[in-house]
């Protein structure tokens, strides 16, 4: 049986005004089934586009899948109809999204937020999911009752409990989060991601976490993909990118982040800021900020090369140089 | 510790808002010094006070109680010329830059703005001087100098932000949640900066925060606050290595940790922070605290002095912190 998620090559382009943001440039992820793949990055990395792309929900225009391939259970996502597609958002795959506020219609009972999804999905009656809606809520440590009561009623936790239970609620193989604790707060962030090791664990969902926190990677991830500039810079397990992390760009990520153990007088950031999308750098889309770039790095397109099974990195200190762009 | 050294003072201050369900106590008792040169770190939730507190001092609201001593002089109700004044020595340095800055102001006539305000510089020719250096001190090339707030990053906007609050060469600077916006790249440059600003200027600042790694990183004491309250106050080494409040313990047992390291056993808090209206007598942290007895929700703890610097506002905290 092959991966549960195969995305190949893809390349995603917003045609915009000022010009064309190469969001997307050739990027290779796989997510096996009942795994746990976390997406590191940067504000403009490309990671939620790459989540978007998935379930193709770019918004077109301006934005456009323009190469590559999606499989899902071995089936190319991309040549689905959008009825097909209807059935597979919600039901093999979820989202959970940042904000939960933005994602709960605020003028229907939470109970019934749920029923819809189940509706949509499963051939029962109307009843019936709401009696599933109210278990689902239960399962996300709401007590039933307050499926009658509105997304205001709810706190900024209880909000996102809301979310989890519609993204699970027809049991995806799939879970894709974008930042689903960013919006919250510590103690609660460390509520909903307990809540969420549980149920995966529970119903054997795969996820693709997406997060700019490493530590929330850390805790809740089997493997990882660092992303800079629309590209998987490097990739592999837990371990190889916590304690053998090869690019630059992520041994820099690191260092960035105050310690919690150590006291350091001052933090060593990565200089410069992120290029431009519309005009990306030749060579190495990192080189202009990496304290190990040389002449070549900025004519030369780094490729993957594999350190170790399952550790991929793109640096052409590591080899490589013959890559494709 | 002399008088002298302490910059800013803060004594039972106090803060309500009158809001449909009654009051609303968000800023309640709060007592702190700040020695010259220094950070104090002020911690918590979404909700805590702690933005509250920063706009206190500043005089941005009035205080409901309690008084502020800046350099020793009462400054609590100063207003007219003597606030003016006041607001050249203490600024302030918001978190989002995009809605504190002005957009349809470019770099230069932001960064301009206090200086004309306060007619600083005698010439158009000094003032541009001055901007530029300015610029330079935060690190803004001078090409950028007619680019507007929509035109720049992240980054820049808050150097843009950190550039308009030194403008005055101020004494105190409030930091509100400065790097919560920005991308650790980006926060680690900015937080560099503070950091040098406050070495070479000898500035003192009040650095609010909900990032426990980022206030580690950046204070030299730290206030936890809950409900408008302050639970734990102590310096910043021995809070992280002993807290002793169980809000405090469960606050960093909650920090994920970007390491495969040193995982230690969470403690995960039931419930959320809510808002104190009208609060109940008793701790305020009672309902979510997994050591809470009857006492906890009776009476109100008071501040105790456990350690030397080390303030905690629990009944139990002592016997607590023994047991881990």
């Amino acid at each position: 049986m092959g991966p549960l998620l195969e995305i190949q090559d893809l390349e995603v382009r917003y045609f915009t005004g000022e010009g064309v943001v190469e969001a997307v440039n050739g990027i290779n992820l796989t997510v096996d089934r009942g795994e746990n793949l976390g997406l590191v990055g940067e504000t403009g990395a490309g990671k939620t586009t790459t989540a978007l792309s998935i379930l193709r929900l770019l918004p077109d225009p301006p934005g456009r899948i323009t190469g590559g391939s999606v499989r899902f259970c071995g089936e190319e996502l991309r040549a689905k109809t959008e009825r097909e597609m209807r059935a597979i958002r919600g039901g093999k795959i979820s989202m959970i999204f940042q904000d939960p506020m933005t994602a709960l219609n605020p003028v229907i009972r939470v109970g019934e937020q749920i029923a819809e999804v189940i509706l949509l999905h499963d051939r029962i009656s109307r009843a019936e999911a709401e009696r599933r809606a109210l278990e689902m809520l239960e399962l996300v440590g709401i007590p039933a009752e307050r499926g009658m009561e509105y997304p205001h009623q709810f706190s900024g936790g209880m909000k996102q409990r809301v979310v989890i239970a519609i993204a699970l609620a027809c049991s995806p193989e799939l879970l894709i989060a974008d930042e689903p604790t960013t919006a919250l707060d510590v103690t609660v962030q460390a509520q909903v991601l307990e809540l969420m090791r549980r149920l995966r664990e529970k119903l054997g969902t795969a996820m693709v976490l997406i997060t700019h926190d490493l530590g929330v990677v850390a805790e809740t991830c089997d493997r990882v993909a660092v992303m800079y500039a629309g590209e998987v810079v490097e990739s592999g397990s837990l371990e190889d990118i916590f304690e053998r992390a090869a690019h630059p760009y992520t041994v820099g990520l690191f260092q960035s982040i105050p310690s919690m153990d150590e006291d350091v007088d001052m933090l060593t950031p990565i200089p410069g800021l992120m290029p431009d999308p519309t005009r990306l750098p030749k060579g190495c889309k990192f080189h202009p900020r990496c304290p190990k770039a040389e002449a070549r790095c900025g004519e030369i397109c780094p490729g993957t090369v594999e350190l170790s099974p399952g550790h991929a990195v793109r640096c052409l200190l590591y080899g490589g140089a013959q890559g494709k762009g | 510790m002399t008088a002298v050294d302490v910059i800013l003072e803060g004594r039972e201050l106090r803060k309500e808002f009158d809001v449909a369900a009654g009051k609303l106590h968000a800023v309640d008792g709060v007592t702190f010094q700040i020695q010259r040169g220094r950070t104090l770190g002020v911690v918590g939730e979404s909700g805590c006070g702690k933005s509250t507190l920063g706009q206190l001092l500043l005089g941005l609201t009035g205080v409901s109680g309690g008084r502020i001593l800046f350099k020793g002089e009462d400054v609590t109700h100063a207003k007219g010329v003597r606030r003016r004044a006041l607001r050249r020595e203490m600024q302030m340095i918001f978190q989002d830059p995009m809605s504190s800055l002005d957009p349809r102001l470019c770099a230069m006539e932001l960064i301009a703005e206090p200086l004309q305000i306060y007619k600083v510089c005698p010439s158009r020719a000094a003032l541009e001087e001055r901007v530029r250096g300015l610029m330079e001190l935060v690190g803004i090339s001078e090409r950028m100098m007619y680019a507007y707030p929509h035109e720049l990053d992240g980054g820049r906007r808050q150097r843009i932000g950190i550039a308009r609050a030194l403008a005055l060469e101020p004494d105190f600077i409030v930091c509100d949640e400065p790097v919560s916006a920005l991308d650790v790249s980006i926060q680690a440059q900015v937080l560099n900066l503070l950091k040098q600003l406050q070495r070479d200027r000898g500035l003192t600042y009040l650095f609010i925060t909900h990032d426990l790694s980022v206030v580690k990183h950046i204070s030299d004491d730290i206030l936890v606050m809950y409900m408008g309250q302050m639970v734990e106050k102590a310096p910043s080494k021995t809070l992280f290595r002993a807290p002793m409040h169980p809000y405090t313990k469960g606050l960093l047992s909650a920090i994920p940790i970007p390491s495969l390291h040193g995982r230690r056993d969470r403690i995960i808090m039931e419930g959320e922070i809510t808002s104190p209206v009208n609060p109940k007598p008793g701790c305020r942290f009672a309902a979510r605290c997994p050591y809470a007895q009857e006492r906890c929700r009776r009476e109100q703890p008071d501040l105790r002095e456990l350690e030397p610097g080390h303030f905690v506002g629990c009944h139990y905290a002592p016997e607590l912190s023994g047991g881990g």
